[in-house]
Protein backbone atom coordinates (compact mmCIF):
# COMPACT_ATOMS: atom_id res chain seq x y z
CA UNK A 1 0.00 0.00 0.00
CA UNK A 2 1.35 3.85 -0.29
CA UNK A 3 2.49 5.24 2.15
CA UNK A 4 -0.27 7.38 4.38
CA UNK A 5 -1.11 11.39 3.04
CA UNK A 6 0.44 14.16 4.72
CA UNK A 7 -2.02 15.31 7.72
CA UNK A 8 -1.37 19.13 6.49
CA UNK A 9 -2.58 18.84 2.72
CA UNK A 10 1.09 19.16 0.83
CA UNK A 11 0.11 22.30 -1.40
CA UNK A 12 -2.19 25.22 -2.03
CA UNK A 13 -1.75 28.13 -4.09
CA UNK A 14 -1.09 29.46 -0.41
CA UNK A 15 1.90 27.05 0.32
CA UNK A 16 3.44 27.95 -2.94
CA UNK A 17 2.84 31.80 -2.66
CA UNK A 18 4.29 31.70 0.46
CA UNK A 19 7.41 29.81 -0.96
CA UNK A 20 7.52 32.27 -3.32
CA UNK A 21 7.57 35.28 -1.12
CA UNK A 22 9.79 33.60 1.11
CA UNK A 23 12.04 33.10 -1.94
CA UNK A 24 12.19 36.77 -2.93
CA UNK A 25 13.02 37.87 0.43
CA UNK A 26 15.24 35.52 1.23
CA UNK A 27 17.03 36.94 -2.33
CA UNK A 28 16.97 40.64 -1.52
CA UNK A 29 18.44 39.86 2.26
CA UNK A 30 20.97 37.68 1.03
CA UNK A 31 21.75 40.84 -1.47
CA UNK A 32 22.18 43.44 0.91
CA UNK A 33 24.79 40.49 3.11
CA UNK A 34 26.77 40.28 -0.10
CA UNK A 35 26.70 44.10 -0.04
CA UNK A 36 27.92 45.35 3.46
CA UNK A 37 30.30 42.31 3.23
CA UNK A 38 31.43 43.79 0.22
CA UNK A 39 31.76 46.92 1.40
CA UNK A 40 33.25 46.13 4.53
CA UNK A 41 35.67 44.42 3.34
CA UNK A 42 37.27 47.07 0.59
CA UNK A 43 36.77 49.58 3.46
CA UNK A 44 39.07 47.29 5.48
CA UNK A 45 41.65 46.95 1.98
CA UNK A 46 41.65 51.08 1.66
CA UNK A 47 42.74 51.36 4.80
CA UNK A 48 45.69 48.51 5.13
CA UNK A 49 46.83 49.68 1.44
CA UNK A 50 46.97 53.61 2.55
CA UNK A 51 48.60 52.98 6.30
CA UNK A 52 51.73 50.42 4.43
CA UNK A 53 53.20 53.73 3.19
CA UNK A 54 53.81 57.35 4.18
CA UNK A 55 55.65 59.94 1.91
CA UNK A 56 58.82 62.06 3.23
CA UNK A 57 58.34 65.05 1.04
CA UNK A 58 61.40 67.92 0.42
CA UNK A 59 60.57 71.54 -1.02
CA UNK A 60 63.15 73.11 -3.17
CA UNK A 61 64.72 76.09 -2.49
CA UNK A 62 67.63 78.52 -2.92
CA UNK A 63 71.06 76.88 -3.08
CA UNK A 64 69.40 73.61 -1.85
CA UNK A 65 71.64 70.23 -2.59
CA UNK A 66 68.47 68.13 -3.40
CA UNK A 67 69.85 64.75 -4.18
CA UNK A 68 72.04 65.18 -0.64
CA UNK A 69 68.73 66.04 1.32
CA UNK A 70 66.70 63.12 -0.02
CA UNK A 71 69.67 60.34 0.68
CA UNK A 72 69.65 62.35 4.17
CA UNK A 73 66.29 61.88 4.38
CA UNK A 74 66.27 58.41 2.96
CA UNK A 75 68.77 57.18 5.70
CA UNK A 76 67.22 58.97 8.87
CA UNK A 77 63.89 57.15 7.85
CA UNK A 78 65.99 53.67 7.27
CA UNK A 79 67.04 53.91 10.89
CA UNK A 80 63.94 53.47 12.61
CA UNK A 81 62.58 50.09 13.21
CA UNK A 82 59.32 49.19 11.57
CA UNK A 83 60.11 50.94 8.29
CA UNK A 84 60.92 48.25 5.14
CA UNK A 85 62.25 50.13 2.69
CA UNK A 86 62.74 54.03 1.99
CA UNK A 87 62.57 54.63 -1.97
CA UNK A 88 63.81 58.06 -3.79
CA UNK A 89 61.38 59.02 -6.32
CA UNK A 90 64.08 59.67 -9.20
CA UNK A 91 63.98 62.54 -11.18
CA UNK A 92 62.39 61.01 -14.39
CA UNK A 93 59.58 58.72 -12.21
CA UNK A 94 58.39 62.42 -10.72
CA UNK A 95 58.36 64.48 -14.19
CA UNK A 96 56.12 61.33 -15.12
CA UNK A 97 53.88 62.11 -12.17
CA UNK A 98 52.88 65.50 -13.46
CA UNK A 99 53.08 65.22 -16.81
CA UNK A 100 49.35 64.30 -16.20
CA UNK A 101 48.45 67.72 -14.51
CA UNK A 102 51.30 70.29 -16.39
CA UNK A 103 51.51 68.58 -19.78
CA UNK A 104 55.48 67.64 -21.19
CA UNK A 105 57.48 69.57 -22.86
CA UNK A 106 57.19 72.39 -20.22
CA UNK A 107 60.84 71.98 -18.94
CA UNK A 108 59.87 70.34 -15.50
CA UNK A 109 63.61 70.03 -14.66
CA UNK A 110 63.44 73.86 -14.40
CA UNK A 111 60.61 73.94 -12.30
CA UNK A 112 60.96 73.93 -8.61
CA UNK A 113 59.14 71.04 -8.07
CA UNK A 114 59.12 68.91 -4.51
CA UNK A 115 60.70 65.76 -4.47
CA UNK A 116 59.64 62.84 -2.16
CA UNK A 117 60.37 59.74 -0.55
CA UNK A 118 58.37 56.45 -0.37
CA UNK A 119 58.72 55.12 3.02
CA UNK A 120 57.37 51.24 3.36
CA UNK A 121 56.13 50.79 6.53
CA UNK A 122 56.04 47.25 8.22
CA UNK A 123 52.06 47.78 9.26
CA UNK A 124 52.05 45.15 11.84
CA UNK A 125 54.64 46.99 13.90
CA UNK A 126 54.52 51.23 12.50
CA UNK A 127 57.40 53.01 13.48
CA UNK A 128 56.72 55.90 16.01
CA UNK A 129 55.69 58.22 13.55
CA UNK A 130 56.31 61.72 15.76
CA UNK A 131 59.96 60.45 16.36
CA UNK A 132 60.83 59.62 12.70
CA UNK A 133 58.84 63.27 11.76
CA UNK A 134 61.93 64.64 13.90
CA UNK A 135 64.82 63.04 13.09
CA UNK A 136 63.91 63.43 9.26
CA UNK A 137 63.47 67.16 10.57
CA UNK A 138 66.78 67.60 11.67
CA UNK A 139 68.39 65.46 9.02
CA UNK A 140 66.99 67.90 6.53
CA UNK A 141 65.31 71.19 7.63
CA UNK A 142 62.63 71.70 4.67
CA UNK A 143 61.35 68.53 4.85
CA UNK A 144 57.82 66.71 6.60
CA UNK A 145 56.89 63.67 6.77
CA UNK A 146 53.01 62.63 5.57
CA UNK A 147 51.85 59.37 7.54
CA UNK A 148 48.73 59.92 5.53
CA UNK A 149 47.49 59.56 9.33
CA UNK A 150 44.33 61.99 8.14
CA UNK A 151 44.06 59.93 4.83
CA UNK A 152 43.27 56.79 6.67
CA UNK A 153 41.05 58.61 9.44
CA UNK A 154 38.90 59.54 6.81
CA UNK A 155 38.53 56.55 5.04
CA UNK A 156 38.26 55.08 8.40
CA UNK A 157 35.32 56.75 9.29
CA UNK A 158 33.61 56.67 5.75
CA UNK A 159 34.21 52.60 5.89
CA UNK A 160 32.20 52.98 9.42
CA UNK A 161 29.53 55.39 7.78
CA UNK A 162 29.17 53.24 4.73
CA UNK A 163 29.67 49.94 6.94
CA UNK A 164 26.80 51.27 8.98
CA UNK A 165 24.79 52.22 6.48
CA UNK A 166 24.52 48.98 5.31
CA UNK A 167 24.08 47.25 8.74
CA UNK A 168 20.99 49.32 9.06
CA UNK A 169 19.26 48.71 5.34
CA UNK A 170 20.26 44.72 6.45
CA UNK A 171 18.81 45.15 9.84
CA UNK A 172 15.55 46.83 7.52
CA UNK A 173 15.69 44.18 5.08
CA UNK A 174 15.88 41.46 7.89
CA UNK A 175 12.89 42.87 9.88
CA UNK A 176 10.89 42.86 6.42
CA UNK A 177 12.14 39.24 5.68
CA UNK A 178 10.65 38.44 9.77
CA UNK A 179 7.54 40.01 9.47
CA UNK A 180 6.75 38.87 5.85
CA UNK A 181 7.26 34.95 6.61
CA UNK A 182 5.18 35.42 9.52
CA UNK A 183 2.26 37.00 7.40
CA UNK A 184 2.96 34.86 4.56
CA UNK A 185 3.09 31.93 6.85
CA UNK A 186 -0.10 32.57 8.43
CA UNK A 187 -1.70 33.26 5.18
CA UNK A 188 -1.12 29.67 4.23
CA UNK A 189 -1.62 28.10 6.99
CA UNK A 190 -5.69 30.02 6.99
CA UNK A 191 -6.45 27.63 4.48
CA UNK A 192 -5.89 24.58 7.06
CA UNK A 193 -8.18 25.86 9.54
CA UNK A 194 -10.61 22.59 9.20
CA UNK A 195 -7.65 20.65 9.35
CA UNK A 196 -6.58 21.93 12.95
CA UNK A 197 -10.41 21.74 13.94
CA UNK A 198 -10.69 18.28 12.90
CA UNK A 199 -7.55 16.83 14.25
CA UNK A 200 -8.88 19.35 17.74
CA UNK A 201 -11.99 17.01 17.79
CA UNK A 202 -10.72 13.33 17.05
CA UNK A 203 -8.39 14.10 20.35
CA UNK A 204 -5.10 15.33 19.04
CA UNK A 205 -3.01 17.05 21.69
CA UNK A 206 -1.94 20.64 20.76
CA UNK A 207 1.49 19.40 20.40
CA UNK A 208 0.89 16.73 17.96
CA UNK A 209 -1.25 19.06 15.78
CA UNK A 210 1.72 22.16 15.91
CA UNK A 211 4.83 19.46 15.04
CA UNK A 212 2.68 18.44 11.66
CA UNK A 213 2.08 22.10 10.60
CA UNK A 214 5.48 23.16 11.83
CA UNK A 215 7.53 20.22 9.18
CA UNK A 216 5.07 21.36 6.20
CA UNK A 217 5.92 25.22 6.78
CA UNK A 218 9.76 24.20 7.67
CA UNK A 219 9.82 22.66 4.61
CA UNK A 220 8.70 25.70 2.68
CA UNK A 221 10.53 28.01 4.74
CA UNK A 222 13.71 26.12 3.66
CA UNK A 223 12.96 25.38 0.03
CA UNK A 224 11.87 29.31 -0.88
CA UNK A 225 15.32 30.32 1.63
CA UNK A 226 17.14 27.74 -0.77
CA UNK A 227 15.82 29.12 -4.35
CA UNK A 228 16.52 32.61 -2.93
CA UNK A 229 19.60 31.83 -1.36
CA UNK A 230 20.46 30.20 -4.17
CA UNK A 231 19.90 32.97 -6.76
CA UNK A 232 22.02 35.51 -4.99
CA UNK A 233 24.84 32.91 -4.90
CA UNK A 234 24.34 32.77 -8.24
CA UNK A 235 24.66 36.32 -8.78
CA UNK A 236 27.72 36.76 -6.11
CA UNK A 237 29.42 34.36 -8.85
CA UNK A 238 28.31 36.33 -11.96
CA UNK A 239 29.88 39.83 -9.82
CA UNK A 240 33.04 37.78 -9.63
CA UNK A 241 33.41 36.76 -12.84
CA UNK A 242 33.01 39.82 -14.23
CA UNK A 243 35.36 41.72 -12.00
CA UNK A 244 37.99 38.99 -12.85
CA UNK A 245 37.66 39.78 -16.65
CA UNK A 246 37.16 43.38 -16.49
CA UNK A 247 39.98 44.01 -14.08
CA UNK A 248 42.32 45.09 -16.67
CA UNK A 249 39.86 47.44 -18.51
CA UNK A 250 40.19 51.09 -17.17
CA UNK A 251 36.90 51.35 -15.74
CA UNK A 252 37.58 47.75 -13.88
CA UNK A 253 40.58 49.69 -12.72
CA UNK A 254 38.11 52.05 -11.11
CA UNK A 255 36.28 50.02 -9.48
CA UNK A 256 38.90 48.07 -8.43
CA UNK A 257 40.42 51.08 -6.75
CA UNK A 258 37.17 51.60 -5.10
CA UNK A 259 36.34 47.98 -3.89
CA UNK A 260 39.90 45.83 -4.39
CA UNK A 261 39.65 42.56 -5.76
CA UNK A 262 35.81 42.97 -5.58
CA UNK A 263 35.40 39.23 -4.84
CA UNK A 264 32.34 38.47 -2.65
CA UNK A 265 33.84 36.67 0.13
CA UNK A 266 33.29 34.03 1.84
CA UNK A 267 31.35 36.35 4.93
CA UNK A 268 28.55 36.64 2.31
CA UNK A 269 28.22 32.99 1.83
CA UNK A 270 28.15 32.58 5.13
CA UNK A 271 25.71 35.18 5.04
CA UNK A 272 23.31 33.54 2.91
CA UNK A 273 23.22 30.13 5.04
CA UNK A 274 22.12 31.89 7.81
CA UNK A 275 19.50 33.74 5.94
CA UNK A 276 18.24 30.40 5.20
CA UNK A 277 18.27 28.82 8.62
CA UNK A 278 16.89 32.32 10.07
CA UNK A 279 13.91 31.61 7.35
CA UNK A 280 13.22 28.49 8.05
CA UNK A 281 12.86 28.51 12.24
CA UNK A 282 11.25 31.43 11.47
CA UNK A 283 8.37 29.67 8.94
CA UNK A 284 8.41 26.75 11.60
CA UNK A 285 7.73 28.96 14.67
CA UNK A 286 5.42 31.33 13.36
CA UNK A 287 3.58 27.91 12.42
CA UNK A 288 4.01 26.44 16.07
CA UNK A 289 2.86 29.72 17.53
CA UNK A 290 -0.29 30.13 14.56
CA UNK A 291 -1.70 26.54 15.81
CA UNK A 292 -1.27 27.14 19.34
CA UNK A 293 -3.28 29.93 19.31
CA UNK A 294 -6.08 28.44 16.98
CA UNK A 295 -6.62 25.67 19.40
CA UNK A 296 -6.49 28.12 22.50
CA UNK A 297 -9.19 29.96 20.07
CA UNK A 298 -11.13 26.90 19.58
CA UNK A 299 -10.67 25.89 23.70
CA UNK A 300 -12.00 29.59 24.55
CA UNK A 301 -15.06 29.59 22.56
CA UNK A 302 -15.67 26.70 24.63
CA UNK A 303 -15.64 28.86 27.20
CA UNK A 304 -17.31 31.67 25.79
CA UNK A 305 -20.01 30.37 22.84
CA UNK A 306 -20.82 33.73 22.17
CA UNK A 307 -17.63 33.94 20.10
CA UNK A 308 -18.43 31.46 17.76
CA UNK A 309 -19.67 33.12 14.74
CA UNK B 1 -20.98 7.94 32.64
CA UNK B 2 -21.96 11.80 31.28
CA UNK B 3 -23.98 13.81 33.52
CA UNK B 4 -25.62 17.26 33.06
CA UNK B 5 -27.10 19.22 36.20
CA UNK B 6 -29.21 22.13 35.53
CA UNK B 7 -27.16 22.99 32.31
CA UNK B 8 -27.79 26.24 30.54
CA UNK B 9 -26.80 27.92 27.42
CA UNK B 10 -27.24 30.74 25.42
CA UNK B 11 -25.15 31.89 22.42
CA UNK B 12 -23.50 35.45 23.28
CA UNK B 13 -26.73 37.63 23.93
CA UNK B 14 -29.51 35.86 22.43
CA UNK B 15 -31.80 33.67 24.00
CA UNK B 16 -31.26 30.72 26.53
CA UNK B 17 -31.10 27.55 23.80
CA UNK B 18 -31.42 25.32 26.69
CA UNK B 19 -32.73 25.79 29.89
CA UNK B 20 -32.53 23.71 33.34
CA UNK B 21 -31.65 20.60 31.26
CA UNK B 22 -30.75 17.60 33.60
CA UNK B 23 -30.15 13.79 32.69
CA UNK B 24 -27.96 11.02 32.58
CA UNK B 25 -26.09 9.17 30.70
CA UNK B 26 -25.76 5.26 31.88
CA UNK B 27 -22.79 3.07 30.48
CA UNK B 28 -23.75 1.04 27.27
CA UNK B 29 -27.10 2.70 26.91
CA UNK B 30 -28.81 3.72 23.79
CA UNK B 31 -30.89 7.08 23.32
CA UNK B 32 -31.92 9.10 20.86
CA UNK B 33 -32.44 12.64 21.14
CA UNK B 34 -35.22 14.17 19.05
CA UNK B 35 -36.90 17.85 18.91
CA UNK B 36 -37.71 20.07 16.12
CA UNK B 37 -34.76 21.48 13.77
CA UNK B 38 -33.01 24.70 15.69
CA UNK B 39 -34.53 23.30 19.17
CA UNK B 40 -30.88 22.54 20.36
CA UNK B 41 -29.63 19.13 19.30
CA UNK B 42 -26.56 19.83 18.45
CA UNK B 43 -25.78 22.36 20.56
CA UNK B 44 -26.55 19.82 23.28
CA UNK B 45 -24.35 16.81 21.58
CA UNK B 46 -21.47 19.85 21.35
CA UNK B 47 -21.99 20.28 25.05
CA UNK B 48 -21.93 15.99 25.69
CA UNK B 49 -18.27 16.81 23.67
CA UNK B 50 -16.67 19.64 25.50
CA UNK B 51 -16.58 21.75 22.48
CA UNK B 52 -19.00 24.10 24.11
CA UNK B 53 -19.07 25.02 27.94
CA UNK B 54 -22.39 25.57 30.01
CA UNK B 55 -23.70 29.12 30.99
CA UNK B 56 -25.42 27.60 33.94
CA UNK B 57 -25.19 24.24 35.64
CA UNK B 58 -22.37 21.47 36.24
CA UNK B 59 -21.39 18.86 33.79
CA UNK B 60 -19.28 16.15 34.51
CA UNK B 61 -18.18 13.70 31.93
CA UNK B 62 -16.27 10.59 32.85
CA UNK B 63 -16.21 11.61 36.57
CA UNK B 64 -14.76 14.91 35.97
CA UNK B 65 -15.83 18.06 36.26
CA UNK B 66 -15.72 19.87 32.99
CA UNK B 67 -15.46 23.30 34.44
CA UNK B 68 -12.02 22.99 35.90
CA UNK B 69 -10.15 20.44 33.98
CA UNK B 70 -6.96 20.88 32.95
CA UNK B 71 -6.79 21.85 28.70
CA UNK B 72 -4.22 19.51 28.25
CA UNK B 73 -6.56 16.30 29.47
CA UNK B 74 -9.55 17.12 27.06
CA UNK B 75 -8.39 15.34 24.22
CA UNK B 76 -7.38 11.95 26.54
CA UNK B 77 -11.10 12.26 27.14
CA UNK B 78 -12.59 13.04 23.62
CA UNK B 79 -10.62 10.34 22.20
CA UNK B 80 -13.16 8.32 24.76
CA UNK B 81 -15.71 9.79 22.99
CA UNK B 82 -16.48 9.16 19.33
CA UNK B 83 -18.65 11.83 17.04
CA UNK B 84 -20.36 12.21 14.05
CA UNK B 85 -20.69 15.69 13.11
CA UNK B 86 -23.83 16.21 11.07
CA UNK B 87 -21.70 18.09 8.44
CA UNK B 88 -19.13 15.04 8.62
CA UNK B 89 -16.04 17.26 9.07
CA UNK B 90 -14.02 14.70 6.52
CA UNK B 91 -10.72 16.00 5.33
CA UNK B 92 -10.40 16.28 1.70
CA UNK B 93 -7.04 15.75 0.87
CA UNK B 94 -7.14 12.16 2.27
CA UNK B 95 -8.77 9.40 1.17
CA UNK B 96 -11.64 7.39 2.71
CA UNK B 97 -9.34 5.11 3.98
CA UNK B 98 -6.66 7.34 5.55
CA UNK B 99 -9.76 9.28 6.95
CA UNK B 100 -10.81 6.71 8.94
CA UNK B 101 -7.47 5.84 9.91
CA UNK B 102 -6.81 9.42 11.20
CA UNK B 103 -7.91 9.27 14.88
CA UNK B 104 -5.42 5.96 15.06
CA UNK B 105 -2.58 7.85 13.83
CA UNK B 106 -2.93 11.26 15.76
CA UNK B 107 -3.23 8.48 19.18
CA UNK B 108 0.72 7.41 18.02
CA UNK B 109 -0.56 4.04 16.56
CA UNK B 110 1.57 2.46 13.20
CA UNK B 111 -0.78 1.40 10.58
CA UNK B 112 0.17 -1.98 10.34
CA UNK B 113 -0.91 -2.87 13.59
CA UNK B 114 -4.82 -1.67 12.13
CA UNK B 115 -4.75 -1.83 8.80
CA UNK B 116 -7.01 -4.64 8.92
CA UNK B 117 -8.99 -3.48 11.23
CA UNK B 118 -10.07 -0.28 9.45
CA UNK B 119 -10.52 -2.26 6.27
CA UNK B 120 -13.03 -4.49 8.34
CA UNK B 121 -14.83 -1.62 9.20
CA UNK B 122 -15.15 -0.10 6.09
CA UNK B 123 -16.55 -3.66 4.91
CA UNK B 124 -18.71 -3.34 7.64
CA UNK B 125 -20.20 0.24 6.96
CA UNK B 126 -20.32 -0.95 2.84
CA UNK B 127 -17.24 0.94 1.83
CA UNK B 128 -15.01 -1.71 1.40
CA UNK B 129 -14.14 -1.43 -2.07
CA UNK B 130 -13.64 2.75 -1.92
CA UNK B 131 -10.96 2.95 0.07
CA UNK B 132 -8.99 4.98 -2.22
CA UNK B 133 -11.86 7.05 -3.23
CA UNK B 134 -11.13 11.10 -1.48
CA UNK B 135 -14.09 12.51 0.02
CA UNK B 136 -15.35 15.15 -2.65
CA UNK B 137 -16.08 12.71 -5.03
CA UNK B 138 -18.46 10.41 -2.23
CA UNK B 139 -22.18 10.89 -2.36
CA UNK B 140 -23.78 12.40 1.04
CA UNK B 141 -24.14 8.61 2.46
CA UNK B 142 -21.00 7.54 2.14
CA UNK B 143 -19.76 10.74 3.01
CA UNK B 144 -21.66 9.76 6.27
CA UNK B 145 -20.56 6.32 6.44
CA UNK B 146 -17.51 7.07 6.14
CA UNK B 147 -17.58 10.01 8.75
CA UNK B 148 -19.71 7.10 11.26
CA UNK B 149 -16.38 4.75 10.51
CA UNK B 150 -14.30 7.35 11.63
CA UNK B 151 -16.19 7.82 14.87
CA UNK B 152 -15.98 3.75 15.54
CA UNK B 153 -12.37 3.22 14.78
CA UNK B 154 -10.68 3.06 18.15
CA UNK B 155 -14.05 1.68 19.64
CA UNK B 156 -15.08 4.60 21.70
CA UNK B 157 -17.01 4.25 25.31
CA UNK B 158 -19.36 6.67 23.80
CA UNK B 159 -21.01 7.62 20.37
CA UNK B 160 -22.59 10.89 19.51
CA UNK B 161 -23.91 10.59 16.34
CA UNK B 162 -25.28 14.28 14.77
CA UNK B 163 -28.33 12.86 12.34
CA UNK B 164 -26.09 10.16 11.31
CA UNK B 165 -28.92 9.01 8.91
CA UNK B 166 -30.40 12.35 7.51
CA UNK B 167 -28.72 11.62 4.54
CA UNK B 168 -29.43 8.25 3.35
CA UNK B 169 -32.51 6.08 1.77
CA UNK B 170 -34.66 4.20 4.49
CA UNK B 171 -32.81 0.59 3.49
CA UNK B 172 -29.34 2.61 4.09
CA UNK B 173 -30.90 3.54 7.63
CA UNK B 174 -31.97 0.62 8.97
CA UNK B 175 -28.43 -0.80 8.55
CA UNK B 176 -26.36 1.72 9.55
CA UNK B 177 -28.98 1.84 13.14
CA UNK B 178 -28.36 -2.26 13.32
CA UNK B 179 -24.83 -1.42 13.14
CA UNK B 180 -25.44 0.97 16.03
CA UNK B 181 -27.28 -1.26 17.87
CA UNK B 182 -25.12 -3.94 17.58
CA UNK B 183 -22.10 -1.41 18.59
CA UNK B 184 -24.06 -1.14 21.65
CA UNK B 185 -24.53 -4.73 22.61
CA UNK B 186 -20.87 -4.97 22.13
CA UNK B 187 -20.63 -2.26 25.07
CA UNK B 188 -20.68 1.64 23.47
CA UNK B 189 -23.16 3.92 25.09
CA UNK B 190 -24.62 5.38 21.91
CA UNK B 191 -26.45 8.24 21.28
CA UNK B 192 -28.47 9.70 18.72
CA UNK B 193 -29.60 13.01 17.10
CA UNK B 194 -32.64 12.81 14.74
CA UNK B 195 -35.96 14.14 13.52
CA UNK B 196 -36.70 10.59 11.78
CA UNK B 197 -39.66 9.26 13.67
CA UNK B 198 -39.51 6.34 11.47
CA UNK B 199 -35.99 5.52 12.67
CA UNK B 200 -36.73 6.00 15.96
CA UNK B 201 -40.03 3.82 16.07
CA UNK B 202 -37.60 0.97 15.10
CA UNK B 203 -35.73 0.55 18.19
CA UNK B 204 -37.56 0.53 21.80
CA UNK B 205 -34.95 3.26 23.42
CA UNK B 206 -34.95 5.95 25.67
CA UNK B 207 -36.00 9.08 23.91
CA UNK B 208 -34.89 12.67 24.67
CA UNK B 209 -37.38 15.12 23.56
CA UNK B 210 -35.83 18.88 23.04
CA UNK B 211 -38.29 21.68 22.87
CA UNK B 212 -38.03 25.43 23.62
CA UNK B 213 -35.21 24.79 25.38
CA UNK B 214 -36.55 22.44 27.90
CA UNK B 215 -35.63 18.36 28.00
CA UNK B 216 -38.18 15.66 28.33
CA UNK B 217 -37.30 12.08 28.94
CA UNK B 218 -39.16 9.12 27.99
CA UNK B 219 -38.30 5.64 29.20
N1 LIG C 1 -22.81 29.26 16.85
C1 LIG C 1 -24.00 29.75 17.10
N2 LIG C 1 -24.15 31.04 17.39
C2 LIG C 1 -25.37 31.55 17.67
N3 LIG C 1 -26.48 30.82 17.68
C3 LIG C 1 -26.37 29.51 17.40
C4 LIG C 1 -25.14 28.91 17.10
N4 LIG C 1 -25.33 27.59 16.86
C5 LIG C 1 -26.64 27.39 17.00
N5 LIG C 1 -27.27 28.53 17.32
C6 LIG C 1 -28.71 28.67 17.58
O1 LIG C 1 -29.06 27.76 18.60
C7 LIG C 1 -30.30 27.14 18.30
C8 LIG C 1 -30.12 25.63 18.31
O2 LIG C 1 -29.29 25.25 17.25
P1 LIG C 1 -28.87 23.73 16.99
O3 LIG C 1 -27.94 23.70 15.86
O4 LIG C 1 -28.41 23.16 18.27
O5 LIG C 1 -30.27 23.10 16.56
P2 LIG C 1 -30.59 21.61 16.08
O6 LIG C 1 -31.59 21.09 17.01
O7 LIG C 1 -29.32 20.84 15.94
O8 LIG C 1 -31.23 21.88 14.66
P3 LIG C 1 -31.22 20.91 13.37
O9 LIG C 1 -32.19 19.83 13.63
O10 LIG C 1 -31.69 21.82 12.27
O11 LIG C 1 -29.83 20.45 13.19
C9 LIG C 1 -30.73 27.65 16.94
O12 LIG C 1 -31.71 28.67 17.17
C10 LIG C 1 -29.51 28.25 16.37
O13 LIG C 1 -29.82 29.36 15.57
MG1 LIG D 1 -28.32 19.98 14.35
Amino acid sequence: MRPMAPIVPRSGVATQALILVIAIMSFLSCLTVGAVSLVNKSATTWQSQISREATIQIRPGDGRDMSAALDAARAAALRFEGVRDARIIGNEETIALLEPWLGSGLGLEELPVPRLVVVTIDETAPPDFEAMRGAIREAVPYASLDDHRAWVDRLVGMARTMTFIGVSILGLVLAALVLTVVFATRGAMAGNQHVIEVLHFIGAKAGFVARQFQMRFLLSGIWGGMIGGGTAIIVFFLVNWWAARNIITPEGEQASALFGDFAIGAAAYGGVVAVIVLVGLLTALTTRLTVLQALRDIDDRRADPGRLD
Amino acid sequence: MIKFENVGLRYGMGPEVLRDVSFHVPKQSFQFLTGPSGAGKTTLLRLLFMSLRPTRGLITVFDKDIATIEVSELPLLRRRIGVVFQDFRLLDHMTIYENVALPLRVRGREEAGYRSDVLELLKWVGLGDRLHALPPVLSGGEKQRVAIARALIDQPEILLADEPTGNVDTPMAKRLLRLFLELNRLGTAVVIATHDLGLMDQVEARRMILSEGQLEIYE
